[in-house]
């Protein structure tokens, strides 16, 4: 919401002089209405003043410019060279003098314009940043001058270039040369012309001496559009140049006053719930109790002496009271459609709005000074006169202003006639009823249609107005009668109408008054604060609230108030939230610090670092495509994923089931990023369907990595260390042949005793070329919810050895296919007391080894915990071990 | 005999300071001190002396021993520290080649920004709570009285997994306060952080899955003026000490009062910045105290305990600790983006 500070004024008494915008801004954010930006209006342009052409002369280098001589207020004119037609001598301009800004950000400096001085530059509308609604008369016309003739097929011209004065160009148009031009009125030009006549015309690039195609029967200079000419064939008859100003000015005048520049604007971030103060009304009210100032309101007045009443024009049906609490509506005859007045242009377009015309902008006005939106109806247009607030029927349609055709469905609430729907209730209306020159009658509306609907339909058409986003925010019903008053009064104080007498007024959607009671004990409870009752009551008052003993009257605008916790706020809105007090009230202390589950998840994070993996975050949700790219069998249960019903994109659309494609999704983008390496890790959760709707969500501790030192046991390690780490107890690796997402013969369960804690390995080659990586992936996906089951206990020390450990290697042939891990364990469980480890640290098959056969080479650490081991012993466990392994693998000493 | 041990010992003396080495010098021990050496030659010959001339003889000629011995030690020893020069001149380094660094791993950015607000909390004794990301809309709104037609229950706004909207991926940390009243034994102090989602396009700054700390207090006699106390302690260790805080008033509907804690700009100490947007403040979280409606919803007397609460989004607050320029470098996870950190 942007506030004009000038129009702010005229409710609260804050000059600029009192108050900059620096500390306005920070005495209203801290009373709650956040002010996002100030802008100094003034600054944006620079040097820009009127001045009067005091002469023209052809530029004697160019065959397309004027010099003139500008009074700008000075002692001496100024030149300036322009390459506009539209100026004479004696028109008020826009004249940016040397070392000026224009509002475009545009800075002018002097120069030589093809040899000649140029100590500024004059202005078009678009050069000072306006358009012809700021200035409605300043339209251009541009008169088609012979003596600017360029044919198209220079072999062909339409109009010969010998052309003189008094010769037919075609039927009743003749050539005739312009002898004097007198201003006569806003945009009209008094020509002679040496045929012997006078003519009038809007055009405004004729000067003495020209050429101009004059139709004698209309008594009109020819525009190009008369001549059905092509612009390239007139190439500076443009319907463009300078603004010549039609104001109550004076050379010398500050062009930034004309413009209503001489401003400061202040632009609000209004919080949802304080729909009131989307306007000048309801903001001055919030200024004027920040500032401990006065709030002026002006009670509307309307004379309504245009006769009649319109309780017999007019009838209102609110069929849909639910959508639509009330209606209110007033009639305005004989209406004359003209620009509405400097001050109130300049009022919206500080307001940041444009300025259209006098019914128009009254809409508007009235919307940026009470918060209420109004339409103007063309009342001829409204068949049998009845208006019914209604939803759409199926099959209905209607071209809203912007000229769009647009098809309604029966959510949305429309402003109907006996047929037709002539307006989107709240949003916008309808081509069919709008308010076009020749209007005569008017129905004004102002009503209060139901937030969450006027959204809706706002969101379903794709066209959010300045109204719908006010309606979506839920308005007071109790507003639109004042706003439709005061629409008439300005009515009346424009002339822009005659009001009929009557308000149409259905409201059935009164609201009973709200109340909540006083408690200051209460308040002060709430806040830490000492704050007397004496000061909230005067808060709440300045702010429109009502006392009646303890019971606090909520004014109708303030929707937002219900509550003592409400009032808390508005109370300490005022008293300031940088006064209450910052202390600790004690109360019962709590110990605070991880749980133990959140302890065991950062340590598996600590362990991942020492190791050197990254940690990274991933989406959570992934596209359902992933799984075939991970190749998951088809009837995996996995698939059957929480699916959004409203994703993003196709990308984004289901929870994943596994968290395996967010790692490879993470590996390949770093592959694709030429990284020579990465080793990442993410505890991320998994999201599985629950019959209740709802999902679990485990974590799942996911490591990726590739590069040149990776291969499966680097991974293996990491797990293992991982667990190790944790205490969970020593883990037993199977192979795993059938997932379809890993290399078959490099991929593993992991288990601890009976439990499952995931799967390790390198993943399958196709599997990588689904993400176009042809390098070795691997990833390891582990259950948190496992690890933190078995994590170990404390652990308990166990006394350093005494003696010496001995060590034997040995070498055994035995079947390719027997697992070593197997004949670790083996070894380990039946090697006998003093066998305290076992390595297996070469596996050979080829040269001297038969075919399907292997050498595995063990290394055995042998100790007593009481003595130095003997070689018996050691002998005679070397002997269990090579007994054990013949027995049960069949393997046999090399 | 005794002219021959004085040239014996010049001979000596002289040989062993020119000796280079450690073999040549153990020749000359030998030479002069071995058993077939020079001293034991003239030894051999005093028999032939008187028997008052022999101790003093004798005399001599261990002390001469003892010199030739004390030279030989003493050059040894020049000799073996000259060769350690020698050996540490040829292991000379160049000390300004590269060190061989040890492979580290990083924590992501963000979570380091989370792991140091979760210390900041547990330090003031709160607890850290975890709760689900697919949700009920009756937690995720209505219990936050957060009424059926607010615009932040919509479709276009919210991921939805219903038709009837009663399943959503929650947008915002805040269901977490219901949970915790829910199931908490009071009085309670939590932090929730966590993922949250919202039907945002990616850009620079938004990202249709991002993280929210939220925080919340219930005990008997709390106040605003707890609240107060509490973030600007946690806005100064987060920014430094000394650091100016501004509360605004603000709405949300799950608090009444709300504000918005605003820290001034750091970069231009409030006068107005491009980093600031030229408004002197940048705005860190919202807050307020419990509304009454939310405790009472949950079971709690809001005549008897009161409570505030706080949310904050973390995807900013690690942007502005390492002036991230991008949000989606955060979930890039690129190596080189990971490793700075």
């Amino acid at each position: 919401m942007k506030m004009p500070r000038k129009w702010l004024n005229e409710f609260v008494d804050l000059p600029l002089e009192e108050v900059d915008d620096k500390a306005f801004a920070e005495a209203m954010s801290v009373s709650g209405s956040k002010v996002e930006v100030t802008e100094d209006l003034s600054k944006t342009i620079h040097n820009v003043k009127v001045g009067r052409i005091l002469s023209l002369e052809k530029h004697p280098n160019s065959d397309h410019m004027l010099v003139a001589q500008i009074d700008v207020g000075g002692e001496a004119p100024v030149q300036i060279c322009t390459g506009a037609w539209n100026v004479h001598v004696g028109d008020l301009v826009p004249a940016a003098l040397h070392k000026s800004l224009l509002p475009n950000g545009v800075k002018i400096e002097k120069g030589k314009l093809r040899g000649v001085e140029s100590f500024g530059m004059l202005c078009s509308l678009k050069e000072l940043a306006a358009d012809v609604h700021d200035f409605p008369y300043a339209e251009i016309k541009a008169a088609a001058l012979l003596n600017n003739y360029h044919p198209i097929d220079p072999l062909k011209p339409s109009i010969s270039p010998n052309i003189q004065s008094g010769d037919r160009i075609f039927g009743k148009v003749v050539a005739a040369e312009v002898s004097s031009v007198e201003n006569v009125g806003v945009i009209l030009w008094k020509c002679g012309l040496a045929l012997g006549c006078e003519t009038v015309t809007p055009c405004q690039n004729i000067h003495v001496g020209d050429l101009v195609a004059y139709n004698t029967e209309k008594d009109a200079i020819c525009t190009l559009a008369d001549l059905h000419a092509e612009q390239k064939e007139f190439p500076n008859c443009i319907e463009d140049g300078i603004l010549i100003l039609h104001e109550d000015c004076r050379p010398g005048d500050d062009m930034s006053l004309l413009l209503g520049r001489d401003d400061h604007v202040v632009e609000f971030e209004i919080t949802p719930n304080r729909p009131d103060c989307l306007c000048m009304i309801g903001l001055a009210r919030e200024t004027a109790v920040t500032f401990g100032k006065e709030l002026r309101l002006h009670e509307p007045v309307v004379q309504a002496k245009a006769g009649g009443n319109i309780a017999d024009m007019a009838k209102i049906v609110i069929e849909d009271a639910a959508l639509c609490p009330r209606y209110t509506a007033r009639m305005v005859k004989n209406v004359k459609i003209a620009p509405s007045p400097a001050w109130m242009r300049e009022r919206i377009r500080n307001a940041g709005m444009r300025p259209i015309n006098n019914l128009v902008d009254i809409t508007n006005y009235v919307m940026l000074e009470y918060g209420q939106p109004m339409h103007a109806f063309d009342f001829s247009c409204v068949k049998d006169g009845e208006i019914h607030v209604r939803c759409a029927k199926e099959g209905e349609s209607i071209r809203t202003l912007d000229g769009t055709d647009r098809p309604l469905t029966p959510s949305m609430l429309c402003i109907c006639d006996t047929e037709r729907p002539v307006a989107v209730a709240g949003v916008m209306g309808g081509e069919n009823s709008e308010i076009v020159g020749d209007t005569a009658m008017v129905l004004f509306e102002s009503a209060c249609f139901n937030g969450p609907s006027v959204r809706r339909t706002a969101t379903a058409l794709g066209m959010r107005t300045d109204a719908s986003s006010r309606f979506e925010k839920g308005l007071d019903p109790e507003g639109t009668r004042k706003a439709v008053d005061r629409a008439c009064e300005l009515v009346e104080l424009l002339g822009a109408g005659e009001v009929v007498e009557g308000v149409i007024d259905v409201y059935p959607g009164k609201k009973p008054q709200t109340t909540v009671k006083l408690e200051p004990e209460k308040v002060n409870a709430l806040l830490g604060t000492d704050i007397d009752e004496g000061t909230m009551r005067k808060i709440l008052m300045d702010l429109g609230f009502g006392l009646e003993g303890d019971t606090i009257l909520v004014p109708s605008w303030r929707g937002d108030v219900e509550h003592y916790s409400d009032i808390a706020e508005e109370v300490a809105r005022f008293y300031g939230y940088n006064e209450i007090p910052t202390r600790f009230s004690g109360g019962i202390s709590t110990a605070g610090g991880y749980s133990e589950l959140q302890q065991v998840e950062r340590r598996i994070g600590e362990v991942c670092r020492s190791m050197g993996l990254d940690e990274i975050i991933t989406y959570s949700f992934i596209s359902p495509s992933y799984y075939d790219k991970i190749r998951m069998a088809p009837d995996d249960p996995r698939r059957d994923s929480l699916k959004i019903l409203n994703p993003l994109g196709e990308d984004t659309s289901i929870m994943r089931t596994t968290i395996l494609p967010s790692m490879l999704e993470i590996l390949t983008r770093n592959y694709n990023y030429r990284n020579k390496e990465a080793a990442l890790y993410e505890i991320g959760r998994i999201y599985r369907k629950r019959p209740d709707g709802l999902a679990d969500e485990p974590k799942i501790v996911s490591l990726g990595a590739y590069g040149p030192k990776m291969n499966f046991f680097v991974l293996k390690g990491w797990v293992e260390t991982l667990l190790a780490d944790l205490g969970t107890g020593k883990p037993h690796f199977t192979q795993e042949k059938n997932n379809p997402s890993y290399h078959p013969g490099r991929c593993a369960r992991i288990y601890v005793g009976d439990t499952e804690i995931g799967v390790l390995g390198q993943i399958h080659p196709e599997t990588a070329a689904n993400y176009g990586v042809d390098a070795e992936l691997y990833c390891a996906e582990l259950r948190f919810d496992a690890l933190f089951a078995l994590r170990g206990s404390i652990p308990v020390f166990k006394p350093l050895p005494r003696f010496p450990a001995v060590t034997r290697d040995i070498a055994v042939v035995c079947e390719n296919t027997v697992p070593v891990g197997d004949m670790v364990e083996a070894i380990l469980s039946g090697g006998g007391q003093y066998l305290k480890d076992c390595a297996p640290f070469d596996v050979y098959t080829g040269h001297h080894i038969a075919e399907g056969m292997k050498s595995v080479a063990f290394s055995l650490t042998m100790r007593a915990e009481d003595q130095t081991l003997t070689d018996e012993h050691a002998e005679e466990t070397v002997k269990k071990v090579l007994q054990i392994l013949k027995d049960r693998f069949n393997a046999v000493m090399r | 005999m005794k002219e021959m041990m004085q040239a014996l010992r010049e001979a000596s003396i002289k040989a062993i300071l020119n000796a280079d080495d450690a073999e040549s010098l153990e020749n000359l021990r030998v030479k002069y001190l071995g058993k077939k050496g020079e001293l034991t030659a003239i030894l051999r010959q005093m028999g032939k002396l008187s028997a008052e001339e022999r101790p003093v003889m004798g005399q001599l000629a261990n002390q001469l021993r003892s010199e030739i011995e004390n030279a030989i030690d003493q050059r040894r020893n020049e000799l073996s520290a000259a060769m350690l020069e020698k050996k540490l001149e040829r292991e000379t380094l160049d000390v300004t080649l590269p060190g061989e660094k040890p492979h580290m791993g990083h924590k992501h950015p963000m979570y380091n920004v989370l792991d140091q607000i979760k210390d900041i909390f547990i330090g003031m004794g709160f607890e850290i709570v975890d709760g689900p990301e697919v949700e009920l809309a009756d937690y995720n709104f209505t219990k936050l009285n957060i009424d059926e037609g607010h615009p932040s229950r919509e479709w276009t706004d919210t991921f939805y997994f219903t038709e009837d909207s009663r399943i959503l991926l929650r947008t915002q940390t805040s269901p977490m306060q219901i949970h915790a009243m829910e199931t908490r034994e009071l009085p309670i102090r939590i932090i929730a952080p966590g993922r949250v989602y919202r039907k945002d396009e990616v850009d620079a700054t938004h990202s249709p899955m991002f993280h929210q700390i939220e925080g919340m207090v219930i005990d008997k006699g709390v106040t605003m003026a707890d609240l107060k106390a509490t973030l600007n302690l946690v806005v100064e260790k987060i920014y430094g000490k000394g650091t100016v805080t501004r509360f605004r008033p603000h709405h949300f509907p799950f608090t009444e009062p709300s504000c918005e804690l605003d820290i001034q700009c750091h970069k231009c100490g409030g006068k107005g910045c491009s980093t600031c947007k030229g408004e002197g403040w940048i705005e860190v979280l919202g807050a307020g105290m419990v509304h009454p409606k939310v405790l009472a919803g949950c079971g709690i007397d809001p005549d008897v305990y009161s409570g505030w609460a706080f949310g904050m989004g973390l995807e900013r607050l690690a942007m502005g600790e390492y002036k991230i320029t991008d949000l989606r470098l955060i979930f890039e996870n690129d190596v080189r983006f990971l490793e700075q950190f």
